[in-house]
């Protein structure tokens, strides 16, 4: 073909297809975002982090965590609450003017029912509630209604208020339209299989489509008590490849990128009219063994690995913003945590502790490890340090969804994952990190301490369950602490990073909210 | 009624056939899915379930039951046209492909046009000009198609044609502001838009297949004019057509109206299986594309254990190959009267 043809060829192709177009329609957010892990979109079974996301945006609750200061509750749908001396029982008063997106009005009935469903249908979610005391045998006398617009919740004994209150404001804790869920209702499932893929919601967005590994799409509720948001309508675009997010939001054709990696953050970074923010985030991350092997029950070895890991490489160089340094279960910036770090890469330090513990020379350790960023570049720089102190770090990559069946059943010997609060309440992590009163393998428990078959000390558990008892906060918290430095230097896992999100944003976007996790990333204050 | 019922025979033939296939690729796929080491289960219920959670999610999805009880259940709800429900998401996995497989179909149709069109001529060509420059850039051009990451292209592609230059729209399917406007009738876009008389969507979604079917069409492009130059340099030493050159016709009649029709038949063969390849589902280019695809449908649900969505996907796709390799058959009579004798 004669370059003059080419070149008409060309300019015949862009006159058919037109230009890329350079903004998204206004009164519409479009964000990238990898929403694969979305199974279902009713607050008593969403227990992933884009459902959970798309819930909070579509669900009010009672109450819910201020997205600025995360040890304090705000209202919500209930106006007040109150604790009653013994602090057996919580008293909420509900908003007046608050209705569904269907129309109908929030009633009392309909949170005994949001409930109620919760703890009946046993979705993923359900232990959060189920904590309180609250089983099917319970629920009816444990939630009841005392006023026209007046809700009682009973809770378990040896429970801090202070607890059940973090619980109710967790994600199971949207309040679902009793009406129009039972009108969907079918073979006694509470209107679940509907509720999964509509909305019966009073939050400010509602459901208009939800098109797996495609699209999400939130509509503007014009019921919504506190205002319709500015925003009509919220595009949750699934794009999983970073680099195709970071080239859309270029050009403009996005106006947040969600999952973007250190080497797209730093080629956005003084791009015109694109921004980038960090925001702290609620996950840990962590690598552990599994103490029903032999070899891993010298505590001179927990010890020694401590000093094998370039926290600052990895944080600095590797993974440039998007990981602090972090060493205790409760991350920075939430009520209780401790931010202490006594350990860093020493090599030296790590051999004596070895040679000390007796421990052999050329000892090899399995570590099963996700197969996606950021997991691989961690594990290679955790093998090459661990080889400076004689240790043979195999790693074996893996799907998530093959490291976690592994580690359900035990059978890995070190794992390399991360772990996200349930819930805003050091309880979640503490129960997970320093608490197992029952080691067996019939009594299935999703900690990390019972899947690395590790029982703290009897008097480590013991805090535990009292620190969810006490009912003095400051108290509480300071038991909290006192948790997380034990296990920092008296565990078989290390505790090295906390995440923090990084997103990219058109500089036109504001008011939108990223909060530690998908519970709280709201849409509702966007404007551009 | 001899004629009759000799067709009858064949055609019972060849349901029988298409049944063993299916069957045997259902079988495959089913023992693959149970000997990976991914439970479903966690897949569905999350990793952090309670025991009595995890243990109420298995009986519901079935898995509490024998392997072949479970395959039993899922033939015959398959029999039925019942795919059944993905265990990831609890959706109906025949209204999951229904979604995913027209968007596919629609980007594999174009690139095998592209393929077609610009490899065909290009072998011929190669062929013509045998171990001249223009035949050693076809191969070249051929061996990069080949060669590179389609990954890697993909990205370039979209750096080139869709963020430096501008010529072309970017990821997914259709720009934001037709997405919900457009009513869908048949899921494939550009239908879609031209039935509805939008053309303002007919060209942002022409402008969002262009750039991943171009790339797909090229990589088909890559094998397709390999073969062809392969076919024709073998038809082109034969005697008809050393007589058809004594007799005087030109070099464009010998290669376009002798040669190339007597290599149709293979041809077909190559080109019709290079379309079962797209339909399979070009996982990395839906992937770049954010196209919501067959391939990334039976990707994703694979990487969950979701068994009755790859399960799904993959009769949808061994049927595809099943029809496009009897189009093949059915198309050789008309393309070359040797065949029709037997």
């Amino acid at each position: 073909m004669k370059p003059k043809h080419l070149l008409m060829s060309a300019c015949a192709a862009a006159f058919i297809t037109g230009t890329a177009f350079a903004q998204t329609p206004s009164g519409v957010l479009v964000v990238a975002k990898n929403i694969d892990d979305i199974v279902s979109l009713d607050p008593a079974q969403a227990y992933e982090f884009t459902g959970g996301e798309v819930v909070s945006n579509i669900y009010s609750r009672l109450i819910q965590i201020n997205p600025s200061d995360f040890s304090k509750l705000d209202p919500d749908l209930a106006e007040s609450w109150t604790v009653s001396a013994d602090g057996k029982s919580i008293v909420f008063k509900l908003r007046a003017n608050a209705k569904f997106s269907s129309g109908n009005p929030v009633r009392p009935e309909d949170v005994i029912f949001s409930f109620r469903r919760v703890v009946l249908l046993k979705k993923p979610p359900s232990f959060i509630l189920a904590q309180l005391g609250w089983n099917v045998d319970t629920i009816d006398r444990m939630v009841r209604k005392t006023g026209d617009n007046e809700v009682t919740l009973t809770i378990a004994d040896n429970l801090s208020p202070a607890f059940a209150l973090n619980a109710i404001a967790a994600r199971p804790g949207g309040i679902v339209d009793e009406k129009a869920a039972m009108a969907n209702a079918k073979d006694n499932d509470l209107g679940n299989a509907w509720v999964s893929r509509n909305s019966a919601g009073s939050g400010p967005f509602v459901l208009r489509n939800w098109r797996p590994n495609e699209v999400v799409v939130l509509e503007a509720n014009p019921s919504y008590y506190a205002g319709t948001p500015k925003t009509r309508q919220i595009v949750l675009n699934h794009v999983t490849e970073p680099t195709t997010q970071r080239l859309m939001i270029e050009k403009g054709d996005i106006d947040i990128a969600r999952n973007l990696g250190p080497d797209q953050i730093d080629a956005l970074k003084g791009k015109t009219g694109v921004k980038v923010e960090t925001h702290p985030g609620a996950t840990i991350h962590f690598f552990s063994f599994n103490v029903k092997h032999e070899k891993f029950r010298n505590p001179a070895l927990w010890e020694a690995m401590r000093y094998l890991v370039d926290y600052d490489g990895i944080a600095d160089k590797l993974m440039r913003g998007q990981f602090k340094v972090h060493q205790t279960f409760w991350p920075a910036g939430f009520a209780g945590a401790v931010t202490d770090r006594p350990y860093t890469l020493d090599v030296a330090k790590a051999k004596d502790v070895l040679a000390k513990g007796n421990i052999p020379a050329g000892l090899a350790i399995d570590m099963d490890i996700i197969n996606q960023a950021p997991f691989p570049e961690i594990a290679q720089s955790m093998q090459a340090t661990f080889a400076q102190a004689g240790i043979k770090l195999n790693l074996f990559p893996a799907t998530t969804a093959q490291v976690i069946t592994k580690y359900r059943a035990r059978t890995h010997e070190a794992m390399l994952l991360y772990w996200g609060p349930d819930f805003m309440d050091p309880h979640s992590n503490a129960k997970a990190f320093a608490y197992n009163t029952d080691n067996s393998d019939g009594n299935y428990q999703s900690t990390t301490t019972w899947r690395n078959s590790y029982m703290p000390p009897a008097a480590i558990s013991a805090q535990t369950t009292a620190a969810l008892a006490e009912r003095d906060p400051e108290k509480r918290l300071e038991m909290y602490r006192v948790l997380q430095r034990h296990v920092l230097k008296e565990s078989p896992w290390v505790t090295t990073f906390q995440a923090q999100w990084q997103y990219a944003i058109r500089d036109n976007v504001k008011g939108f909210v990223h909060g530690p996790f998908a519970d709280y990333v709201r849409y509702d204050k966007v404007t551009k | 009624m001899r004629g009759s019922g000799s067709v009858l025979k064949v055609l019972a033939l060849g349901v029988i056939t298409l049944a063993i296939t299916l069957l045997g690729l259902l079988v495959c796929t089913f023992v693959i899915g149970r000997i990976m080491p991914i439970d479903p289960v966690v897949a569905a219920v999350g990793d952090k379930a309670s025991a009595e959670t995890y243990a109420a999610a298995r009986e519901a999805l079935g898995l509490d039951r024998p392997l072949y009880v479970q395959f039993w259940r899922y033939v015959a709800g398959v029999v039925q046209g019942d795919l059944g429900l993905s265990t990831a998401s609890g959706r109906s996995v025949a209204e999951d492909i229904g979604r995913a497989f027209p968007a596919t179909v629609e980007l594999a149709t174009l690139a095998i046009l592209v393929g077609t069109m610009l490899g065909v001529p290009l072998g011929v060509y190669a062929a013509h000009k045998r171990n001249r420059w223009p035949d050693h850039l076809i191969r070249i051009t051929s061996l990069i198609g080949y060669s590179i990451p389609i990954f890697w292209l993909g990205l370039i592609a979209l750096l080139v044609f869709y963020a430096e230059l501008g010529w072309v729209s970017g990821p997914g399917r259709i720009g934001t502001v037709y997405r919900y406007t457009l009513q869908e009738w048949s899921g494939f876009l550009l239908i879609d838009t031209l039935r509805a008389g939008d053309t303002g969507a007919f060209r942002s979604a022409f402008s969002h297949l262009i750039l991943p079917a171009t790339l797909l069409g090229y990589v088909s492009l890559a094998y397709i004019a390999r073969m062809t130059r392969g076919f024709m340099i073998d038809e082109l030493s034969k005697e008809y057509v050393t007589t058809a050159r004594i007799k005087g016709a030109s070099e464009a009649r010998v290669l376009w109206l002798h040669a190339l029709p007597n290599v149709m038949v293979p041809l077909v063969t190559v080109i019709a299986l290079s379309f079962g390849h797209l339909l399979e589902g070009a996982v990395l280019t839906e992937t770049v594309f954010a196209w919501p695809g067959i391939g990334l449908y039976i990707t994703s649900s694979l990487f969950t254990a979701d068994m009755p969505a790859v399960l799904g996907g993959t009769l949808v796709v061994g049927v595809c190959f099943v029809a496009l390799n009897k189009l093949a058959e059915l198309l050789y009579p008309l393309l070359d009267p040797r065949t029709r004798a037997t």
